[in-house]
């Protein structure tokens, strides 16, 4: 699996969405992303990339695309 | 009247997420205005939000004898439509984008709310002393309202603003929605001292937040369980936050681990850690663990508030007078409300508790009469604070799904719900999420071979347990 499917199928898993609707979200875009499910979705990314995130990155995680950026930037993911 | 706003002329009331500022002379020409547009005792819908129209709906209605009842502004489609056909109410208070979603004449509209008139009016009769209609458990879907008087919010605010100490330099920012109790008693007590609430949408996991919270010099906010283990994840004892004084915890029992860690972090950074139990058929709070006692007592739900009391009830129904034994928790206040309204016909019900509430919850107190809850009476869970009844979960599912074998179990913020049919249990996590407005995480939905039962076909719960992560 590449990064971008493990990142991609962690959304997919933490708010049952499909791959291309996942690829849209934000923050409370939809019902399922709010701040429980932030929770799942930080803890579905940690696993998947064997990682821990910072207080700072959880809080900037506000949308598929900047999670992206937060994992390439500060975490060494390739995307 | 609930609240004297022109007391507080010249105090700010509301910061709004844009840093606007609404004063109390605003805040009173604002929700005379729309007291004004309905102008007569009626019952109103408010689809709820943590925004000025939201509030000024609250506080219109309250001030002026109209009777609000609260829903989340994201209450599933369907089950709004059942609390409609229910209750008939005159008028629905709603975010004005949604305005046209809803059946009915836009009369009124002000900050982004606007007032709709129904075609019904009075079709049930309220009794006299009925003042507020609130969920059980906040956001879930229970079909039950407690039925709240002017008398019992009155009372219980004078109790939390005594003993939390609230003044007018008090600066709470929202952490829970206004149409969940604790949330709503939050602002009930910041606007009855003339302090100055910070209304925000974003939550803790959010940059704003944060962001909002520094720039606006927040002194406390409310948190449930989950909320308390959330700000472990993101390491908030690592934030600097000089302007907070005050963080509060009720809705639901914290681990007492977490419990301790916030009670160290308190003393250490000169902030009080306040561990409160209540429930919304006691209006807010029936008690609280004071702040300098938190570390001492933790895990302890703390003492009755000012004006209430508590009694232990055995099994035989006597009083418990001897420390360290466990009985049902019964309180007694002028905080305990009217009772439940299930459809229309019950507004027009009187007091049914005459101050008395058994809170199923099993609990006792030690040497110094602290109390602590060590279980549960009855079968419900509580899911991110919000009260969530097991067996009504059940007949939820049957209700819809007609011969599905089921039974629902778990740990707070975790339902088990185990059917026997594997092909849908992701179909029924979704229902319940999109039923309760939970969050689908808190349900696992598993499939068995077979429900363990009993000769007499009683579900045995036990048996379950070890199927539980």
């Amino acid at each position: 699996m590449t990064n971008l499917e493990k990142y991609t199928n962690a959304f997919v898993e933490a708010f049952d969405v499909d791959a291309e609707t996942a690829k849209t979200l934000k923050y409370q875009a939809i019902e399922a992303w709010d701040s429980v499910g932030h929770m799942g979705l930080t803890a579905a990314l940690e696993s998947a990339f064997d990682i821990m995130m910072e207080p700072e990155d959880i809080i900037d995680l506000s949308s598929f695309e900047k999670g992206k950026e937060i994992l390439s930037t500060k975490y060494g993911v390739e995307f | 009247m609930m609240w004297d706003l022109k007391k507080f002329s010249g105090q700010t009331a509301v910061i709004t997420e844009t840093g606007e500022e609404i004063s109390y002379d605003r805040l009173f020409e604002l929700t005379e205005s729309l007291a004004g547009a309905v102008n007569r005792r009626c019952l109103v819908f408010c689809l709820c939000s943590n925004t000025l129209g939201s509030l000024i709906g609250y506080v219109s209605f309250l001030n002026h004898g109209v009777v609000p009842l609260m829903l989340d502004a994201h209450i599933a489609p369907d089950l709004l439509e059942h609390f409609l056909t229910s209750y008939c109410p005159d008028y629905l208070w709603v975010p004005a984008e949604r305005a046209a979603d809803f059946e009915g004449e836009k009369v009124y509209e002000s900050c982004e709310y606007a007032l709709i008139k129904r075609s019904d009016e009075n079709v049930y009769p309220l009794y006299e002393e009925l003042a507020l209609l609130l969920t059980t458990s906040g956001s879930t879907g229970s079909p039950k309202f407690v039925r709240q008087s002017l008398a019992n919010i009155k009372a219980n605010t004078a109790s939390i603003v005594e003993y939390l100490k609230l003044d007018s330099t008090e600066r709470p920012i929202t952490t829970l929605p206004m149409n969940y109790t604790y949330g709503l008693s939050i602002i009930n007590t910041h606007l009855a001292v003339g302090a100055t609430i910070i209304l925000t949408q974003a939550t803790l996991m959010q940059r704003e937040f944060w962001t909002l919270f520094t720039e606006q010099g927040a002194t406390s906010f409310g948190g449930v369980p989950y909320t308390y283990e959330m700000l472990d994840k993101l390491m908030f004892f690592r934030r600097k936050l000089p302007s907070l004084r005050t963080m509060t915890q009720a809705g639901g029992k914290l681990l007492p681990d977490l419990h301790k860690k916030f009670a160290e972090y308190a003393g250490r950074e000169g902030k009080n850690f306040v561990v409160m139990y209540g429930a919304a058929e006691a209006t807010a709070r029936m008690a609280y663990l004071p702040a300098e006692k938190s570390l001492e007592k933790y895990g302890s739900m703390g003492i009755a508030i000012p004006g209430g009391k508590f009694r232990l009830i055995d099994d035989a129904g006597a009083e418990i007078t001897t420390p360290e034994t466990v009985g049902e928790l019964v309180y007694s206040g002028a905080n305990v409300t009217l009772g439940y309204a299930v459809c229309g016909e019950d507004l027009a019900k009187g007091d049914e508790r005459n101050g008395v509430l058994q809170t199923g919850d099993m609990a006792k107190f030690d040497a110094d009469g602290f109390y602590y809850v060590v279980g549960r009476k009855k079968r419900f869970l509580k899911i991110f604070g919000n009260r969530v009844g097991l067996d009504e979960t059940e007949r939820l599912i049957k209700s819809y799904y007609t011969g599905l074998e089921c039974a629902c179990a778990g740990k707070d913020d975790a339902m088990y719900v185990f059917i026997t049919d594997a092909g849908k249990t992701d179909e029924l996590k979704k229902f319940l999420a999109e039923k309760t407005h939970l969050n689908p995480t808190a349900f696992h939905v598993k499939a068995l071979d077979v429900i363990p039962k009993n000769d007499a076909g009683k579900t045995l719960y036990r048996e379950l347990e070890k199927f539980y992560d």
